[in-house]
């Protein structure tokens, strides 16, 4: 009866291809044709643009509190970008950038973080969830979408996105487990920036890493430099084509780091210093991207000049129709809506009160 | 028509479900193999196979937040949660996405999810196995919650919760699964959710009850016919939430006279929510106040004491007797 080493074979891997002055590994270069990659880069700078906006439009007040994306673009555009339409995407909040490639407008975006929930428009040829507060909760519900579409026999996978505080959560365990003990066709997508709120990645695990956690769930289980477009791209593609032949979950773990607060109505400066925020500035995923992309001849200055200039109209004209359509919101009444598929008679009663409420107030204005 | 105990009127709705339509999946801790540790889903593997009778990883809020996921996408998921007492790991699930999911896409997706459990006490059970809890669901905006009371509208109910576009927590009364035996029909019944039941009419106390309580208040009921020449009207609520005050609410504009039966503790019982519906809408026709006969506000004790606990039909005469004498 010895007591010996069990030999667990699983390694966990770290993959990273364009380092951060964009010096590429050749031999890992995944093959993206040229207007992808355009599409990705253009997809990124509006992206980092738009959440530059959103938090001048914050600070203005012209919109309310809102988790800024800044530096964390590679780690979710890379990852949804191997995704069919027809594919599911189970979202965190701070996914803007793949929210936006999927084809989420920018003017929603702004309407929802002005408190309407008319901001959630999903069209039924669009298979993504709305974005999800309670932090893991989200996980699950891409195994059963996962499971489901195993279950209908179609090839549809579930991609669901959390960050490193969710990995201390029940639902990231359960949703792990789940997926690999039904070999659900799910990817999990660790965006591991570093900070939940004010607790850094030391306080948050022991582990080494967070893809080792994959080993314990009987997944595959890879590191990739978040910040790294094409890294993170390669090992999603590699992990969706796995989930859609029939070989069940993995788990990415995407090192990435959020450049801004959490949202903003958090104050970094307390629990961080600025030079941590100086060293992450050096591994901007944008700047290297675009490195790699002038190195292959797709980009100049002159073509980012003009995207650049294209990419702010578009922000601003995005911003007038918001802000124009915001004016045509506002019914209290509808807050009444999407409660159960038809309204219980209680409800109807307290709809009809509530009118009589408006009602009033409109007398009392008019009076007044 | 089989005579039949509400497990087994529970297992043919949910054979005959899953029969009609292929959306329909179980999935739950010992649902498969075991089927069940009450025995509901007895059989269904054998029947359907474990890609529709899954024997999932002993985890609640994966059990809920999966099925969350198989209903957006389409499927009819009923899922068991093996006690109501391990209900709470998933109680996020319920309040925070399966409620919501409706109206935070609004109205891209629904979850036409069941999640039965068995509640309550009076089968000397274990801690965290006796309690009875329906008012943490039935606070819920988006959710339905719905308590049958015997093995017809048991079957019913579970029929028209598992067709229902909105999220179910269905509990099933543990000292009823096999109690007795009612005419269930083999062929296809359901019932509307959100309608209480006058089981027994009567002209001269009104009393409102579901669940379990049914039997202690129908036995007492019986007692205030025979032994005092009183016509209770008993009304089993079925459905506790959305609440549909109606039926309650014509009652007792009739009676004058009201209690309220759950095993539930007290305050913020749904016991609370029904009296203030009938002060809103019959307080002119109230000869004296509202009895509530209920659980205390305690936690449910140990079984040595749980008969203490329960209310039962001497409480509720007891009750009665008082409400009627003003």
């Amino acid at each position: 009866m010895p007591r010996k080493k069990i030999n667990i074979s699983d390694k966990v891997e770290h993959l990273a291809i364009l380092n951060e002055k964009g010096d590429l590994d050749k031999k890992l270069e995944p093959e993206i044709v040229d207007d992808l990659l355009l599409k990705l880069h253009r997809t990124m700078f509006l992206a980092r643009k738009f959440d530059e906006r959103l938090l001048s439009l914050q600070r203005q007040g012209r919109i309310g509190t809102f988790p800024p994306i800044s530096g964390q673009e590679a780690a979710h555009l890379g990852a949804v970008a191997v995704l069919r339409p027809t594919d599911w995407m189970v979202p965190a909040f701070r996914e803007t950038a793949a929210e936006i490639w999927r084809g989420r407008s920018l003017e929603s975006i702004i309407i929802y973080n002005n408190g309407f929930n008319e901001g959630v428009d999903i069209p039924e040829d669009r298979y993504d969830f709305p974005i999800s507060v309670p932090v893991g909760s989200q996980v699950l519900h891409a195994v059963g979408l996962g499971w489901a579409a195993k279950y209908r026999q179609k090839d549809d996978v579930a991609m669901t996105f959390f960050g490193d505080g969710a990995t201390s959560e029940g639902d990231f365990h359960e949703g792990m487990n789940f997926a690999a003990v039904f070999q659900a066709p799910v990817v999990f997508i660790c965006q591991n920036n570093h900070w939940a709120i004010s607790i850094p990645l030391s306080k948050q695990t022991r582990s080494k890493t967070l893809a080792q956690k994959a080993v314990a769930y009987g997944m595959p289980g890879i590191q990739v430099d978040g910040n790294d477009i094409l890294a993170v791209f390669a090992a999603a593609q590699e992990a969706v084509d796995r989930a859609r032949s029939g070989g069940g979950p993995t788990f990415i773990e995407c090192v990435t780091y959020r450049l801004m607060m959490h949202t903003t109505a958090d104050d970094p400066k307390r629990y961080r210093t600025d030079k941590e925020v100086e060293r992450w500035k050096n591994r901007d995923p944008l700047p290297r991207f675009q490195k790699y992309l002038v190195g292959k001849g797709l980009l100049t200055e002159g073509t980012m000049a003009e995207i650049e200039s294209e990419v702010l109209q578009e922000i601003q004209e995005a911003v007038d129709r918001a802000e124009a359509q915001i004016k045509t919101l506002g019914n209290p009444l509808d807050m009444f809506e999407h409660a159960y598929a038809d309204m219980p008679p209680y409800l109807e009663e307290q709809k009809k009160e509530f009118e009589r409420e408006l009602a009033e107030i409109n007398k009392e204005g008019n009076h007044g | 028509m089989a005579k039949m105990t509400m497990v087994q009127a529970l297992n043919l709705a949910l054979r005959q479900e899953m029969e009609n339509d292929d959306s329909v999946v179980v999935l739950g801790e010992d649902v498969g193999v075991d089927g069940g540790v009450f025995r509901v889903t007895d059989g269904l593997i054998n029947q359907f196979g474990d890609q529709r009778v899954l024997d999932t990883p002993l985890a609640e809020s994966g059990i809920v937040g999966m099925s969350i996921g198989m209903a957006a996408y389409g499927l009819k998921p009923v899922c068991e949660i093996q006690f109501s007492g391990f209900a709470y790991q998933n109680f996020h699930q319920i309040e925070n996405h399966a409620a919501r999911l409706r109206w935070r896409s609004q109205g891209r997706y629904h979850v036409p999810m069941v999640l039965r459990t068995p509640y309550g006490g009076g089968v000397r059970a274990l801690e965290h196995h006796s309690e009875s809890r329906e008012a943490f669901w039935a606070h819920i905006p988006g959710i339905k919650m719905v308590i049958p009371s015997g093995p017809r509208n048991a079957r019913a109910l579970l029929m028209s919760a598992i067709r229902d576009p909105d999220p179910v927590v269905f509990y099933e009364a543990k000292a009823l699964y096999r109690a007795f035996r009612e005419e269930v029909p083999e062929e296809e019944e359901t019932m509307p959710i959100g309608e209480p039941q006058i089981v027994k009419e009567g002209k001269d106390l009104t009393i409102i009850s579901y669940g379990a309580m049914m039997r202690p208040t129908l036995e007492a009921a019986t007692e205030l016919k025979e032994k005092n020449g009183v016509e209770a009207e008993v009304i089993d609520l079925l459905t506790i939430s959305p609440l549909n005050e109606k039926i309650l609410v014509e009652s007792v504009k009739k009676t004058g006279r009201a209690i309220v039966i759950h095993e539930a503790p007290r305050s913020f019982g749904p016991g609370a929510e029904i009296v203030s519906r009938l002060m809103e809408k019959a307080f002119y026709y109230l000869e004296v106040p509202i009895e509530r006969v209920t659980g205390y506000d305690i936690v449910i004790p140990l079984f040595s004491r749980e008969k203490a606990y329960l209310p039962n039909a001497q409480r509720i005469l007891r009750s009665a007797r008082r409400t009627l004498a003003n």
